[in-house]
């Protein structure tokens, strides 16, 4: 699959014939001057081959085990009512019929849960998880249609949902903003992301638009899109005292450990988040209001409960991806040079949430280009938080942006790849910093190469097939890397050879125990089956978001530091009487399940025998990662070449996709089995966000009317055809292992790579998502 | 009459109202079967009632009176993987593993459907005494069971594989 | 869900006077009704199960089929005389939800599915005159792409969701019932109703019967018919607009055809005014388009779903093109 696996398999025999050789220690930071991670030398070893995942048999019996899946003794079942208005307050709940129902345990409304304080919000505190920061269930206000109102707990599920369902509420509404052009006509405000606004001007772009030679402006639409994991939300948990476990579907254990405990008013070491397999995420999977309500009525009951949502429960509580309304207006030379970028446009949120839905962040590093404009502005809405989905910005923002280069292609008259090539840039366009590692062009060269794009006809509607129009189209895919802190790992190597890793990081599917023992294994020198990889518990070491692809570089280098110390200790334990005596730490490294020396190899002891001679069962060590400086030295970003092949039908308009391919530039590639199945996934997604999802917001009532999968459409294997992923395989000397994050990346460019194919099949040019085929008539 | 379960008898629920699925997971603990939308618009609790693939959410444990259910837990024997559970392994044909079982639970009901002679959709000639397993096959027949990690090609490349290997 | 009572019934007249109680309803496969009830849209004081009444399917003497009511929708789309008598109506039930689906909805069960609208599905947050008659319909105005372009009335737009239905309407079958005043008949296509001011009665079942079997007359131009379904997914979706035609050229004119629509009605659509158009006419393209065009030309369009007329009047053109091209 890699570009470079030719040229590895020729040499591949001179390298087996060379002697093996310990692998140094990696460095303690990723800063100038310093050396890249020795691993990312590694070529012929278990970093990046295509090892299968270690937890597959366990998911493939069904034996793994998700959050509403752990029995805990006297646990009673909760389900939640939702209010039917966007704002106002509760005049009166008609709680009888619930409270007299069978098996009914509890029924906690504002005027019985306990008191606590709001979530903290996300991106408000290191480990903040909330996903808003309202009251939750503390008083009569109404902030959305769809909040929680009453939670009832029974002895059954049947029961639970039975009695909920017979709660009666009446509201004193009041006037709600639950339109956007209403919402946009009360004034924007600028948006800010981690702290920093949504704004940039370079130049004075509005003037270098009007002076270009050719041009294009448009207007692009995106709606609202939910994550829809297969696994609901759901959480087992129990009070054990003023002590909680909460068995959690969670893609942040040590955040919402932490959160909870603010919201609970109790330490944090009070509070335990065990999350062993998540069923899915893209970005949902953090503290909501049903797992403070869960603990809540759990106080209030003194029995464990389950609180598991239903499919309309996720849509009603648990925020998706906002919509977003683009313009994106490029100015060009003839010969295709950017003269000038402008990229602004409004994105609804609410008042208690911290996303606005960031789109601009593509275009501050995808393209040289005389001038910039960037703005993000803030619609206020009265709806339910939304939140952070797989690439949130990329995905909705690379669709106006890379559509609209398309646009200019075909203005132009250009090949739309040669377009972008023409516009690389040396440096980051706003930062000014050097690329840490950009092979863009190569994917694209790879993946014209690879896809026959060369046989593309420029011409729109000029293929067909049958009933069929049949186009190609293509786009850019990036996001960036990211390592934040907060990462640290445990490291405990015993007599029997064997090394465990502990770290609070998570699994929703990426492949991180695999892919992470994989590099353990390498980096000690230890086979495969040496290696056990513990995660998603908030007692492990580590603060670890399961998101912004980040994970994987955080846990690199959490276990790079933590492996320094081992080392070292090791060292100590060998004391004088071994083969390493006088070697420092950058002096040996893990060889055939032992410390080596770099130089000589020969001298060498296996950690069993250091451990026995010093009368030791174990090692233990643990280090915290260094702060992530790398990035504000490097502009560190992923890239892809996304080529697609559409169909559209001539008589009915159907879109369909009949061939995808993505050519990834992501660093180091880990695992080649896992990873492609991460960039298929981002991709799939990205289909459906290219032709069907949306989740359709009444704007009468404030309310979600598709709260389902059988409304709420995501591919199903009829709409998904044979996906190719190649991959550069160059390793980024800056981040831990040569890698960077490859689990959202996939999902960018996608859009616009199949609304340029059905341009390219069409003449037709659709600029609201999804294209569904009533825009094709 | 009970039912069976996995060949093991299970008594029906004194509430008709509780659905197979959370008869097997709640009840039986047998949590392998997932509750993914539970309203039939997923897959996810797809099981094998006397050999055909259905969804037990909208199935009423009470309508399985005397009838034999078949869940991922009773596929492979005593300690190996059936041969289609392998092949999902082999094939990364899942990330999270949410939507696998019931995955490979419909796949071993297409794969007797497809024995038996049933057409699809994408199914050309409808009198034909034959259907060859090709990919738009699978793909039309493994509709039913969305995943939403994207493990779609995995998913129809370890059943193609199993069908090809189960042909031999 | 509310609690009921569960009774199963081995043959129809046991499974007729279980039902005599109030708010007793037949239980097919569940595929619809359990949703229902667990979205406590539909609240049966007790179920009477009819899964083990017949499933047979049959020819009839005068050479058609009978089907029995608890046939499953496998059964029927795999049974070789549908297959090769009645191909789109094998086709439409493979068209139609899952395998599955199939697997567990009965053919009396497909036919009796509720009509589909989100607004009728959201129980707490909007009005439908479906759930509670008379006060008001939340669809007209919201979303409603997926809603109905003929026969809807300003109190309910729904569609009916069922593909199978759609083949039986094209093939004037016939539905046999049993009920508390004995058994009797009536043509598919009466058997649905249009909203009108009462879309909470959605067929001409009277209470307490029940269907027992489906009759398909012997119709040898079923034999060269065909069904295409338009969705927004390329599986596994309910029809934007799908066709069941069946089409008998004889030197170059309509010696007699058969069309129904789906997607674009509360009921099963039989396309009579495009059948009249044809018959005897030229089968060309042409006469199948101005057609098509005849049967849409009452249609209504709401705010999203106007594409729908041009939908079905092209597949209508396109599917009878492709069995006159199949025929010629």
């Amino acid at each position: 699959m890699s570009i470079l696996e030719n040229a590895k398999q020729t040499v591949q025999g001179a390298a087996q014939a060379a002697m093996k050789k310990a692998i140094a220690l990696a460095p303690d930071s990723w800063l100038p001057g310093g050396q890249p991670d020795p691993l990312i030398r590694q070529q012929h070893g278990l970093i990046g081959a295509p090892v299968s995942r270690l937890d597959g048999p366990l998911k493939v019996r069904g034996q793994a085990p998700f959050a509403a899946e752990f029995p805990l003794d006297g646990m009673v079942y909760a389900a939640i009512a939702f209010s039917a208005v966007a704002k106002g307050r509760i005049a009166a709940l008609d709680l009888a019929a619930a409270e007299a129902a069978p098996g009914v345990v509890l029924v906690m409304t504002h005027a019985n849960t306990p008191r606590l304080q709001p979530m903290p919000l996300f991106l408000t505190a290191e480990k903040a998880a909330g996903g808003d920061d309202l009251p939750v269930m503390q008083d009569d206000r109404i902030h959305w249609n769809g909040q929680p109102i009453a939670v009832v707990l029974a002895e059954t599920q049947e029961q639970a949902d039975h009695a909920s369902s017979l709660i009666r509420a009446t509201y004193e509404a009041e006037p709600a903003t639950i339109a956007f052009a209403e919402a946009k006509a009360q004034g924007t405000e600028p948006g800010q992301f981690m702290g920093q606004p949504l704004k940039l001007e370079k130049g004075d772009a509005e003037a270098a638009l009007a002076a270009s030679p050719v041009s294009v402006d448009a207007t692009y639409v995106t709606p609202r899109h939910n994550h829809n994991p297969i696994e609901p939300h759901a959480a087992t948990l129990a009070w054990d005292g003023d002590r909680l476990l909460l068995h959690d579907a969670s893609q942040a254990v040590a955040h919402t450990a932490w959160s909870l405990a603010q919201v609970f008013g109790i330490e944090e070491k009070q509070v335990r988040v065990t999350s062993p397999f998540v069923g899915g995420g893209f970005g949902s999977k953090t503290l909501w209001q049903h797992q403070v309500l869960g603990a809540a009525a759990a106080k209030l009951a003194g029995r464990p409960v389950r609180i598991a949502l239903s499919r309309e429960g996720m849509h009603r509580m648990i925020g998706g991806r906002t919509l977003t309304e683009q313009r994106v207006a490029i100015g060009a030379q003839p010969d295709g040079r950017f003269e000038a970028i402008i990229h602004t446009g409004t994105v609804a949120m609410t008042r208690h949430n911290a996303l606005p839905e960031p789109f601009i962040l593509p275009t501050r590093s995808a393209y040289a280009a005389g001038s910039l404009k960037l703005d993000v502005e803030v619609a206020y809405m009265d709806m339910l938080a939304n939140t952070f989905m797989r690439a949130p910005g990329e995905a909705v923002g690379t669709f106006a942006l890379e559509c609209a280069i398309d646009e200019l292609a075909a203005k132009l008259g250009m090949d739309p790849v040669e377009l972008r090539i023409r516009n690389e840039p040396e440096r980051d366009p706003v930062e000014g910093t050097p690329f840490s590692a950009r092979h863009i062009v190569e994917a694209w060269r790879a993946g014209a190469e690879r896809f026959g794009w060369s046989r593309r006809n420029p011409t729109p509607g000029a293929v067909r097939d049958g009933e069929w129009l049949v186009g190609l189209g293509c786009a850019t895919a990036t996001y960036p890397y990211y390592r934040m802190p907060g990462g640290a790992a445990r490291l405990t190597l015993t007599r029997d050879g064997r090394v465990r890793v502990e770290i609070a990081a998570h699994e929703m599917g990426m492949g991180t125990a695999t892919a992470q023992s994989q590099v353990v294994a390498e980096r000690l020198g230890l086979p495969l089956e040496a290696v056990s990889f513990a995660y998603g518990d908030s007692s492990l070491p580590g603060v670890v978001l399961a998101g912004g692809s980040q994970q994987t570089a955080a846990i690199g280098a959490a276990v790079a530091a933590a492996h320094r110390v081992l080392v070292a200790e090791l060292l100590q334990l060998a004391g004088n009487d071994s083969p390493l005596a006088g070697l420092k730490p950058e002096e040996v490294g893990g060889l055939d399940g032992g410390l080596a020396g770099l130089e000589e190899p020969a001298r060498r002891e296996s950690y069993a025998s250091i451990l026995a001679r010093a009368g030791r069962e174990a090692v233990v060590a643990e280090a915290s990662a260094p702060p992530p400086l790398e990035t504000q030295h490097w502009s560190m970003h992923s890239h892809g070449a996304m080529f697609c092949e559409a169909r559209v039908n001539r008589i009915t308009g159907e879109p369909r996709i009949s061939r995808f391919l993505g050519s990834m530039d992501c660093g180091r590639i880990l695992n080649a089995k896992t990873a492609a199945s991460q960039f298929r996934g981002g991709i799939i997604m990205g289909l459906g966000l290219a032709l069907m999802e949306e989740t359709q917001f009444d704007e009468r009532k404030g309310r979600i009317m598709n709260p389902s999968l059988a409304e709420y459409h995501v591919p199903v294997h009829m709409d998904v055809p044979e996906i190719d992923v190649i991959w550069t395989d160059i390793p980024d000397p800056h981040a831990p292992m040569g890698a960077r994050g490859v689990g959202e990346i996939g999902i960018t460019g996608t859009g616009a790579a199949v609304a340029n194919a059905i341009f390219n099949a069409t003449g037709r040019r659709v600029r609201d998502l999804p294209i569904t085929l009533d825009k094709l008539l | 009459m009970p039912m069976r379960i996995n060949g093991a008898e299970a008594a029906l629920p004194p509430d008709p109202r509780v659905s197979l699925l959370d008869l097997l997971r709640e009840t039986l603990h047998l949590h392998g079967t997932k509750k993914g939308c539970n309203q039939g618009a997923c897959g996810a609790c797809t099981v094998l009632l006397d050999g055909e693939r259905i969804l037990s959410c909208l199935t009423l444990a009470v309508q399985c009176e005397g009838r034999s259910v078949t869940t991922i837990e009773g596929l492979g024997g005593e300690q190996g993987l059936h041969p289609l559970q392998e092949a999902f392994i082999e094939h990364d044909a899942f990330q999270c593993g949410y939507c696998t079982p019931g995955q490979i639970c419909s796949a071993v009901g297409m794969a007797a459907e497809l024995r038996r002679g049933v057409p699809s959709l994408v199914t050309a000639d409808l009198d034909a005494p034959g259907i060859a397993p090709d990919p738009a096959e699978l793909r039309e027949r493994m509709s039913g069971n969305l995943c939403r990690c994207g493990s779609h090609n995995g998913i129809i490349a370890a059943i193609a594989a199993h069908c090809a290997g189960a042909a031999e | 869900m509310t609690p009921f009572r569960y009774a199963r019934a081995t043959e129809a007249g046991e499974a007729v006077r279980l039902a005599a109680e109030a708010g007793a309803r037949y239980l097919g496969g569940g595929t619809n009704l359990v949703d229902l009830m667990r979205e406590t849209i539909e609240r049966p004081a007790a179920l009477i199960d009819v899964t083990g009444l017949a499933a047979t399917i049959k020819e009839t003497e005068a050479g058609g089929l009978r089907i029995g009511a608890a046939a499953r929708n496998t059964a029927l789309a795999e049974h070789r005389a549908v297959r090769s008598r009645y191909p789109a109506l094998a086709r439409a039930i493979l068209a139609g939800a899952s395998a599955q689906i199939r697997n567990m909805a009965t053919v009396g069960g497909n036919i009796l599915q509720r009509t589909r609208c989100t607004y009728f599905y959201d129980d707490a947050g909007a009005r439908c005159n479906k759930r509670n008659p008379g006060e008001g319909c939340d669809a007209i105005d919201g979303f409603n792409r997926s809603h109905a372009i003929l026969g809807a009335s300003p109190a309910c737009v729904a569609t009916h969701p069922s593909d199978m239905c759609v083949a039986l309407a094209a093939f004037d079958a016939v539905v046999h019932l049993a009920g508390p005043a004995g058994a009797r008949q009536m043509p598919l296509t009466e058997l649905h109703r249009l909203p009108g001011g009462h879309p909470e009665i959605e067929t001409a079942l009277r209470p307490g019967e029940l269907i027992t079997a489906i009759e398909l007359p012997p119709l040898p131009i079923a034999a060269r018919s065909t069904y295409r379904k338009v969705r927004d997914r390329a599986s596994y979706a309910f029809a934007l607009v799908s066709v069941a035609a069946a089409l008998d050229v004889r030197d170059g004119r309509v010696a007699d055809v058969r069309l129904a629509l789906g997607g674009v009605a509360h009921k099963p659509w039989r396309a009579r005014r495009a059948e009249e158009a044809l018959r005897g006419g030229p089968a060309t393209a042409a006469a199948f388009r101005v057609a098509a065009e005849a049967e849409l030309a009452p249609a209504a369009p709401l705010r999203d779903n106007g594409f729908k007329i041009e939908l079905a009047t092209r597949t209508i053109a396109a599917v009878l093109g492709e069995l006159a091209g199949e025929a010629a």
